[in-house]
């Protein structure tokens, strides 16, 4: 007996579009076509199979009325007991250090926009990714230095009110820079007079206060002479074939900009970070991506689908919103909720102020007051119909 | 459920002082509570108008009994008006956002400018938005503005100065002068300002009327000796009357404007105090003991506050606690309780022609007797105490309507909880099983979801009242239905420990097993099934395996294939014919090959087999295959015979010497790799300083060091050691532990590093000052079995004290995110159209999880497990 075609199990497999998700689908049409090439299939079997497959997933999805939110807080907070606490060098790339572990989680709930250790993975388009040389040469270019980092000596001259800076002779000459182009490029950029004096750098303030010289000095040792503004450490490390700059701190947006670099493969671990370039679909990927690798990383094993609750319950409102006080919790509908969580005192003078009105309509309420939470067999309302043959008196 | 009262809706609002004199049900003048014969003094504050706290008492206006009475407001008069503290931030607002002209009042916005934010507040507040996030914009705009544009007044800057004065250039403005301006701001403008005028006016944000809460709120306790005491609140109204009372009588005799001055502002204190007693810049107002005051404020605040401690957390009955003990003879469904629980915890059931007679006697043997009942309830709604009443005329008089609140029996269905409850596996239901002692028993197997041991803990358990309830708990909350974990969907419950090495030893490939045992083994798992075919025969007895044995738990078409948890992961997998039976095959319900260990069968470890009875056969299925499987694996432990013991690390004495050397090699290249340094020729790793590279270099020869000590160790310690064993079917313990006990313990650290801290340049003053050397960083080269030398111990302390601070921390910061996750999340809810969305109807995804997958229905994160499926249709 000759089995189906592939083309009969693709079309018969269509069928369930729809029904079944499309990954599932697909599964099932590779995993057939598979089998048939050894093995006829037969017409019944196939039938058997689809009906079985459409089945199996009804029987998986969840019922109306889960309490989705709970189980996915349980299942992200349960395990976060078991976590470490402390940073860890960052498996594979042993020379710089991440945040891992609880903190890391901590951070990303709570929306953070200055990370404990920001890092991007930059990929290189093809030309430059090959060869060590360009990959290097790219490292250094986009490497922070600040007039600080070249500096040997700083001093304040109070008499005179002029904040001097020694440049390193051999630092400078390395970066291929002149104390001219230095000078040049402070006088320009802060809008101060230089003077040089050999690798000595002179600079005038304009009114003459002791405020405003230590106000331009803290300006002129941050100023940015090379690089990209916030990537602090460079490294390049061979994946593979090819080269891949990993820099400590982040600056996507001026990273993407660089025509070197690969905009569809390079990332970044500043979720706030990529909403500003990329927009709140991308964060909401970011967060999604981060947490699992901060789980994962730990060993934990956590069900994607509470992430992703999470992510989108953070990001629905088309802005990053943290979990907590200064986020979802604090912006919620209900007086009560809100009151309960943190701060009492302040929500409930502001309710009155506002003469807000709470409908009871979310879970902590409906437990303040005593009733049936809204959740699981608390959903259904049932309305019955009195009279002769309805019973109820 | 019969709810007598729904509530719909609660609206928030402020109450002006006319309200608070409507609601009031007398003023209060008198500081005074009790007169000496200890009655409440009238005009008082414990008023008998405003409700009744002693017995035999009657309230004044409801008439009631302490009992019935809810209580009713007083309030008090203050003789100049004060500022309430929950506002001063809303008032300072108010004050510089509009027109200090007495004759005008208006927002300094121009007409059209407050007509366009009126309008976009109004919409949002139409929507449920938060328009005063509008307002607070509109008010920073018109704090700004210096002259009034309807009166052109010139506007005086007002300075705000905590806690609640307010100055007006040089000026300052009493609460007087603030109400009367706040008075003349017009309704139109209030939205603007973030107040809604339907229910607030600022001016009522400056009190002239103090609230007087009823005695109920603050009752009065007598202690043994008879003297009263009187609760914070009481005391703090006392101080607002008296203050008051001298304010009035000073300004009554015309005394100077400095004295009236400061008791308004002692007034003021005193209403703010009562009001929140931990307002920043004010001292708190304390007891005559020096103890802080407990007022409104902090009443509602925190953990054990109002909110937190009473509403949203709930004092229940129909509960009881003690220490948790194991029981391997029960069911993972069934808790064993004590009499003494049974016999204090009720159940009410309604009597029916059916149950009558039966309950008849739960009457008779009445609350001493078990089973009996304590309460019976008449139709009419009388109860009587079985203690007390005649048992035997109400037993013959018990009619169907009755219903009898009887003790607990076996079957009845509790509620089980251990303490943090972190996940819904927390609380589960199990069927009541009474039992002799004096602790609550728990089949071993449900140890992982509780997060539960036997040193001491304790647990709590709830009796659901209702049938309803009960039928919730039964068919959703019963350990059965809790198996699977909804975050990573698999087995949450499973086998533990000697579960795990009884199984092991069972099915390892030589173990025979004569008819007697075989048979002995059955009946102690409770399966009394006839013996399958012997495999078969040696000396002339017939033989049977422990696989044959162990697959008598297994559903007859069971098909399942895995890697067991002994699996070395060789390059290539000879499945079958492995050597160390690691490959487990189970063909129609007949284990062929393979162990069972950890990976068949541990909680929270795949635990493969329960996973596919669960997942094919149903939740009962799982729950027998798992009841009879811990219990013959339990009886094979004791019939093969297991322990481990301190010989377990024992190893010959040439290993102990390989150990050393191998130790005393790497002390030697950490030596030379600090020689390299101090010469400045170590090549440091980029992007790392030079002492961080060294560091990082000796960790790295060091931590090699402990493992081939280990590696070494692992050669003398074979699967015939109890303590490998459990090691290696993951059972108990880690290679790790054993070989730190039988080898060398290994590189201590803080914080990441060795050891570097205490003294300077040195750990400990037995070293030399700038010693880099493994010893003197805190390398333990000795084995826990051979004992530390007095250093090491030091060391070892170091780093076991980190440990325990790091636990610490850790509960605390986890436990904080754990209570903010599950804020922000429990309002979501799976829609009957399959979209998730929040307590406002706010979608939040369109399609739970991308795929409408319930996590604990999946097969390991996907819906569908195609390849399963396949194979039992098409076959493989």
């Amino acid at each position: 007996m000759a089995g189906v075609s592939p083309d009969t199990i693709k079309t018969e497999v269509q069928k369930l579009e729809g029904e079944v998700p499309e990954l599932i689908m697909k599964d099932l049409q590779q995993n057939l076509t598979q089998i048939s090439k050894d093995k006829a299939i037969s017409r019944e079997q196939l039938e058997k199979a689809i009906d079985a497959v459409k089945n199996a997933y009804q029987r998986a999805t969840v019922e109306a009325g889960e309490a989705v939110g709970t189980v996915a807080a349980q299942s992200i907070g349960e395990p976060g007991t078991q976590m470490t606490l402390r940073t860890f060098h960052y498996a594979g790339v042993a020379e710089l250090n991440v945040t891992l572990g609880l903190p890391r989680l901590i951070e990303i709930l709570d929306a953070r926009k200055t990370l404990s250790t920001a890092l991007m993975v930059i990929y290189l388009k093809e030309k430059y990714s090959k060869s060590r040389e360009k990959a290097r040469e790219f490292a250094q270019k986009i490497e922070m230095t600040t007039v600080e980092d070249l500096a040997l000596q700083t001093e304040t001259d109070l008499i005179n009110l002029i904040f001097i800076v020694t440049l390193d002779r051999t630092k400078v000459q390395r970066l291929g820079l002149t104390p001219k182009i230095i000078a040049s490029s402070i006088a320009n950029g802060l809008d101060l007079e230089v003077g040089i004096d050999g690798y000595k750098l002179r600079i005038k303030s304009e009114n003459e206060s002791m405020t405003e010289l230590r106000r331009n000095a803290t300006k002129v040792k941050s100023h940015l002479l090379l690089g990209v503004k916030g990537i602090t450490r460079v490294l390049v490390k061979i994946e593979g074939t090819e080269y891949v700059v990993y820099t400590e701190g982040s600056n996507l947006a001026d990273i993407l900009n660089m025509p070197e670099v690969d905009q569809d493969r390079t990332v970044t671990n500043d979720i706030y970070e990529i909403e500003q370039t990329l927009g709140i679909e991308a964060a909401r990927n970011a967060i999604i991506n981060e947490a699992i690798k901060t789980l994962e990383e730990q060993g934990l094993d956590v069900d994607v689908r509470h992430i992703m609750l999470v992510s989108d319950m953070m990001t629905a409102s088309g802005s990053i919103r943290q979990i907590g006080r200064h986020g979802i919790s604090g912006e919620k509908a209900s007086v009560l909720a809100r009151a309960s969580f943190e701060t009492t005192t302040k929500h409930i003078f502001e309710a009155c102020m506002h003469g807000e009105s709470d409908r009871l309509s979310g879970i902590i309420e409906n437990v303040i007051a005593g009733q049936p939470i809204p959740l699981g067999t608390g959903t259904v309302e049932l309305v019955m119909k009195g009279g002769a043959k309805g019973g109820g008196k | 459920m019969r709810i007598a009262k729904m509530i719909d809706r609660i609206d928030f609002g402020l109450m002006s002082s006319d309200d608070i004199r409507k609601m009031s049900v007398t003023k209060i003048v008198t500081a005074d509570t009790y007169d000496e014969d200890g009655y409440p003094i009238e005009g008082g504050l414990m008023d008998l108008r405003l409700g009744v706290i002693d017995p035999g008492l009657r309230c004044r206006t409801c008439g009631a009994g302490a009992r019935d009475c809810p209580g009713h407001f007083g309030h008090i008069e203050i003789a100049r008006p004060v500022v309430n503290i929950g506002y001063v931030e809303d008032i300072y607002d108010c004050l510089r956002a509009t027109c200090r002209s007495r004759t005008c009042g208006r927002i300094l916005l121009s007409d059209e400018k407050a007509t366009n934010i009126r309008k976009e507040i109004e919409s949002q507040k139409k929507e449920g938005g938060r328009w005063w996030e509008i307002s607070k914009k509109a008010i920073r705009d018109a704090s700004a503005v210096e002259t009034c544009p309807h009166c052109k007044e010139k506007k005086i800057k007002i300075k705000f100065e905590k806690p609640t004065s307010f100055n007006e250039g040089k000026n300052r403005l009493t609460p007087s002068d603030v109400r009367e301006r706040l008075e003349k701001i017009p309704n139109d403008d209030l939205l603007l300002m973030g107040i809604d005028p339907l229910v607030a006016r600022p001016e009522w944000m400056v009190l002239t009327v103090v609230p007087v809460p009823p005695v109920t709120v603050r009752p009065s306790i007598t202690i043994e000796s008879g003297v009263r005491s009187e609760d914070d609140m009481t005391h703090k109204l006392v101080d607002v009357i008296r203050i008051n009372q001298r304010l009035a009588d000073n300004i009554e005799s015309g005394a100077p404007h400095l004295i009236v001055e400061d008791l308004w502002e002692l007034l003021q204190y005193h209403v703010t105090t009562y009001i929140d007693n931990a307002v920043s810049g004010v001292p708190p107002a304390r007891h005559r003991s020096g103890r802080v005051l407990r007022t409104i404020a902090q009443r509602l605040r925190g953990k054990e506050g109002r909110f937190r401690g009473n509403l949203s957390g709930k004092r229940v009955d129909f509960s009881a606690r003690t220490v948790v003990s194991p029981d391997p003879n029960i069911s993972i469904n069934e808790i064993g309780l004590t009499e003494y629980v049974a016999k204090t915890l009720t159940v009410p059931v309604r009597v029916t022609e059916h149950n009558l007679e039966d309950l008849r006697n739960f009457v008779r043997r009445g609350p001493d007797a078990y089973p009996g009942a304590n309460y019976l309830m008449s139709p009419d709604g009388k109860r009587y105490d079985l203690r007390y009443a005649d048992r035997e005329e109400l037993a013959n008089n018990l009619e169907v309507g009755y219903r009898l609140e009887r003790h607990l029996k076996d079957g009845d269905i509790v509620l089980f909880n251990r303490q943090p409850s972190l996940h819904r596996m927390s609380i589960m239901a199990h069927e009541v099983k009474v039992l002799p002692g004096k602790t609550f028993r728990l089949n071993l197997s449900v140890c992982p979801p509780y997060n539960a041991d036997f040193d001491g803990d304790e647990m709590n358990v709830h009796v659901p009242q209702t049938e309803e309830a009960q039928a919730e708990a039964r068919i959703l909350m019963k350990v059965q239905e809790q198996i699977l974990s909804p975050r990573f969907g698999g087995p949450i419950i499973g086998g533990i420990q000697d579960h795990i090495t009884g199984a092991y030893l069972l099915t390892k490939r030589d173990t025979k097993l004569s008819r007697d045992d075989a048979q002995q083994l059955l009946a102690s798992a409770r399966m009394f099934k006839d013996l399958p075919k012997p495999a078969g025969k040696e000396d002339g007895e017939e033989y049977w395996t422990g696989k044959q044995i162990y697959s008598m738990l297994f559903p007859k078409d069971l098909n399942l294939r895995f890697k067991a948890k002994i699996c070395e992961n060789c390059a290539s997998c000879k499945k079958e014919d492995c050597e160390i039976d690691a490959y487990v095959s189970i063909k129609d319900g007949e284990l062929v090959t393979g162990v069972i260990d950890a990976r068949a069968m541990k909680a929270l470890d795949r635990c493969e087999i329960l996973d596919r009875i669960i997942k094919d056969y149903g939740t009962t299925a799982a729950k027998d295959y798992l009841d009879n499987a811990t219990k013959l694996s339990i009886a094979s432990a004791m019939k093969f015979g297991f322990t481990t013991g301190i010989d377990d690390e024992d190893i010959p004495t040439e290993a102990i010497d390989r150990i050393n050397e191998a130790i005393d090699d790497a002390k030697e290249k950490v030596k030379k790799l600090i020689e390299v340094y101090n010469a400045g020729e170590l090549e440091p790793l980029p992007g790392r300083s030079l002492h961080e590279t060294l560091e990082m270099r000796i960790m790295g020869v060091l931590a090699e060091s402990r493992d081939t000590a280990g590696s070494i160790a692992e050669k003398y310690l074979g699967l015939t050691n109890h303590a490998v064993v459990m090691a290696r079917t993951g059972a108990r313990g880690s290679m790790l532990n054993l070989t730190q006990m039988a080898a060398c313990v290994g590189q201590q650290s803080v914080r990441g590093e060795r050891i570097s801290r205490g003294y300077k340049g040195r750990t400990l003053p037995h070293f030399k000052a700038g010693d880099l050397g493994a010893d003197a960083r805190g390398f333990i080269s000795s084995s826990y079995k051979g004992g530390l030398k007095p250093l090491e111990f030091f060391f070892h302390a170091m780093g076991g004290r980190e440990g325990l601070v790091d636990t610490a921390v850790r509960t605390a910061q986890s436990g904080y995110l754990q209570r903010r996750l599950i804020n922000a999340l429990q309002d979501l809810r799976v829609e009957y159209d399959g979209t998730v969305r929040d307590d406002r109807g706010y979608i939040v995804q369109f399609v739970y999880g991308e795929d409408n997958v319930d996590p604990s229905r999946s097969e390991g994160g996907k819906s569908v497990n195609v390849k399963k499926i396949l194979s039992q249709i098409v076959g493989d």
